[in-house]
């Protein structure tokens, strides 16, 4: 299959390219770039005033499979993904079994071959401890190289202080970053969103900030004391950000991620119960939303994940304190980062581009995607000026769980290339 | 004149005429009490079903007092040894009911929100007899009739409630209801048991029980429950009972008449002092009975709003 994107605007910010042209592109690879191009044999897709970027990965999804796929499959995590505008997503190991063996990494890699084509590359995020019990390593090594991409045992923290720093030294030595779901147990139980006013008000448990500040601000000691790589996964607080930024200053192997409903939403919009403004960490306030956004802009933030976590209709009809941890998140990121983040000023399309590719792929060792001639065609196209109303209906997803339905947004997926395959929305 | 809304899920949000019409509605009932026949038929034909699932002896009996006074079928519901046990959901369990033609739904709840879930799955009138840490809005109406009865009014009194407010439905509804209706509230109680940023609601803070009693009109006294994470939000009982138990020293001490509130069941001796609850300050026999009133006077307005 040959296409011809014509008229798009190609941003890659490794290259710092960005302007207005053609490309070629014939059996999954680049062929030639310049404005003009007239080739009979291809496809035309006419892109003016679309944007061509380098493919989008998502760090933080939860596929489900194996073990949870009434809420979500490989084929459909990995369709929702493409719907949304990514070519790649990790994925978080609290399957059953869990991927704390690489048996299950193989089987996980395997399956996603031969869904879509392998139009969606799956990287399997293992576990750090056995079973995600949070007591003895699980074998690092070898889940590595099994391909691997990352360690963490999200859905829990790494509790234990001497834990975490054996499992930093041992990730270390491959170059593999640990990713923490930094949140302190003891402070949180039985909490179910954020304790501040709004919890207050509607008496429900809380989940004070400090305890996703108390955990990070002892890994960071930790990652300093090992000289390891640390992630932090799914950001939420002020104190959290100002940490992150005083580590990089330092010159820490510290990176993180937020994702779009914590730069997007606050707590009050718990306020009628709606279960599926439930998700860990949780919402917070108006002033963690601000240092977020800095965050963003100022570079402190290096990532964009969605933390994409299906729950099925029923698990979700129930009351708030009852209702499990989590939403979706693949199919509404790209239009909630246009529009939160790039047309009010926080991002630059470019750096929109960097923390949704460049940046995360950085993050797990993966190859810079290039858009040159030659290269592999790994590409992310999306219109950033249509305007859409978000239908939960309408979700490749197996699951629906979105606070953002009927939200209007402005930015939207055209369509997905790689692997030789493309998919178009 | 009839209430805005279809559902009584909490004092959040209620307006000053809605609150004044129950409680001018209760007034009429509480004469009704006082008859030697003490059945009226507004809710002749209705059915109401009480679904308990927490335990709780005295509003339970409250609410079917005032639904079998009001002359309406009363469906008793509670959560042990039924289907919920089971793992059956609130929408299923609460369907099922529905099914059975079911006009009103009085619904206890361990969870914030619960009665909220509720009314987006059936059509039944809801009435919220307490969701998990959020509303009792009954309680508090009753609280208000109360002092009213007692001082004659709400505006401008300085009302007063003590113990774990962070755990409280009783003090949340207490604080909206009075806050609306024009009173000065404050709370009191370790900061251990003050939730986070409370003071945005309106209401003053207290740790020390004595710098807020010499200005107090009326205090409602929440009961100490010991079983709740016992020795992280207080040491002990005994300690509890030397800072904020309210006892006759202390009331005399502070120097005035001081209405005095208990929701019930009281724990006599560690929140308040026997003589202090038998005192002639003490309304908390009055607030059993008028919680019928105002119960019935909740009942009565939702049902003829239909
Ligand atoms: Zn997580």
């Amino acid at each position: 299959m040959q296409y011809l994107l014509k008229n798009g605007r190609l941003i890659d910010p490794l290259t710092g390219r960005d302007e207005e042209t053609d490309i070629h592109i014939v059996d999954g690879k680049i062929g030639r770039i310049a404005k003009n191009l007239n080739v009979p044999s291809a496809q035309v897709i006419e892109l003016k005033g679309k944007i061509v970027a380098p493919g989008f990965i998502d760090l933080h999804v939860h596929l489900r499979e194996p073990g949870f796929e009434y809420k979500e499959t490989i084929l459909t995590g990995c369709t929702a993904a493409a719907a949304g505008g990514f070519t790649a997503v990790c994925c978080m190991p609290n399957t059953n079994p869990p991927i704390d063996d690489e048996s299950v990494v193989r089987l996980i890699k395997e399956r996603a071959r031969i869904a879509m084509n392998g139009l969606v590359d799956v990287y399997p995020v293992a576990a750090v401890t056995k079973g995600r019990k949070g007591e003895h390593l699980a074998p690092l090594s070898e889940l590595a190289a099994a391909g691997a991409v990352a360690f963490s045992d999200d859905g829990d923290p790494v509790h234990d202080a001497e834990i975490m720093r054996r499992a930093l030294e041992y990730a270390s030595m491959f170059n593999r970053p640990v990713i923490q779901h930094a949140q302190d147990i003891p402070m949180t139980k039985g909490g179910a969103m954020n304790e501040g006013f709004t919890a207050t008000r509607l008496g429900i448990p809380g989940m004070p900030p400090v305890a996703e500040d108390a955990v990070l601000a002892r890994d960071i000691q930790i990652t300093k004391y090992t000289g390891a790589r640390y992630h932090l996964a799914h950001m939420s607080t002020a104190g959290a950000t100002a940490m992150v930024r005083a580590a990089k200053a330092e010159g820490l192997h510290v990176t993180c991620e937020v994702t779009p409903h914590h730069f997007s939403l606050t707590d009050e919009a718990v306020s009628d119960f709606d279960t599926n403004t439930k998700m860990n960490p949780p919402l917070r306030t108006r002033e963690d939303v601000d240092a977020l956004k800095k965050g963003l802009k100022d570079g402190t933030i290096d990532v964009i994940a969605t933390d994409h976590a299906p729950h099925s209709f029923d698990e979700k009809q129930v009351e708030y304190q009852s209702a499990p941890f989590g939403i979706v998140g693949l199919e509404t990121a790209l239009g909630l980062v246009v529009t939160e983040l790039v047309n009010s000023g926080v991002l630059t399309l470019s750096q929109m581009i960097e923390k949704m590719s460049t940046n995360p792929r950085r993050i797990v060792n993966l190859p810079e995607i290039r858009i040159a001639e030659g290269e592999q065609a790994n590409l992310t196209i999306f219109d950033p000026a249509a305007e859409w109303i978000v239908d939960v209906q309408a979700f490749k997803s197996k699951s629906k769980n979105s606070p953002f339905g009927g939200r209007k947004l402005t930015g939207k997926p055209v369509g997905v290339i790689n692997n030789g395959e493309a998919y178009w929305i | 004149m009839p209430l805005k809304s279809k559902h009584l899920l909490g004092l959040d949000g209620m307006s000053r005429e809605d609150i004044t019409l129950i409680l001018d509605t209760a007034v009429s009932f509480r004469e009704v009490l006082e008859r030697p026949i003490k059945k009226v038929p507004p809710l002749q034909g209705k059915t109401v079903a009480n679904m308990f699932f927490e335990n709780s002896t005295r509003t339970r009996l409250s609410f079917e007092l005032a639904e079998r006074r009001l002359s309406a079928d009363v469906l008793a519901f509670q959560a042990t040894g039924s289907s919920v046990s089971k793992g059956e959901t609130l929408k299923d369990t609460a369907r099922n009911i529905e099914a059975m033609k079911v006009d009103m739904v009085v619904m206890r709840h361990s969870a914030a929100g619960a009665p909220h879930y509720l009314v987006r799955v059936i059509d039944a009138n809801v009435i919220n007899a307490g969701d998990g840490g959020h509303e009792h809005p009954t309680q508090a109406l009753l609280d208000m009739y109360t002092i009213r009865e007692k001082l004659g009014r709400l505006e401008g009194l300085h009302v007063c409630i003590v113990g774990d407010i962070a755990h409280s439905r009783v003090a949340r509804s207490n604080i909206y209801g009075l806050r609306t209706m024009g009173a000065r509230v404050s709370v009191c109680g370790p900061a251990t048991m003050i939730p986070r940023d409370i003071e945005r609601l309106g209401v003053d803070v207290y740790h020390h029980i004595d710098d807020v009693l010499p200005t107090v009109d009326a205090l409602n006294v929440l009961r100490i429950q010991m079983e709740r994470d016992a020795g992280r939000l207080f040491p002990t009982l005994r300690e509890y009972h030397n800072f904020y138990g309210v006892t006759r020293q202390r009331l005399e001490k502070a120097g005035r008449a001081i209405t005095i509130l208990h929701p019930g069941p009281i724990n006599r001796d560690v929140e308040i002092s026997a003589d202090v609850a038998d005192s002639e300050h003490s309304v908390i026999l009055q607030q059993v009975l008028n919680g019928v009133a105002v119960r019935m006077a909740v009942l009565y307005l939702l049902s003829s709003r239909n």
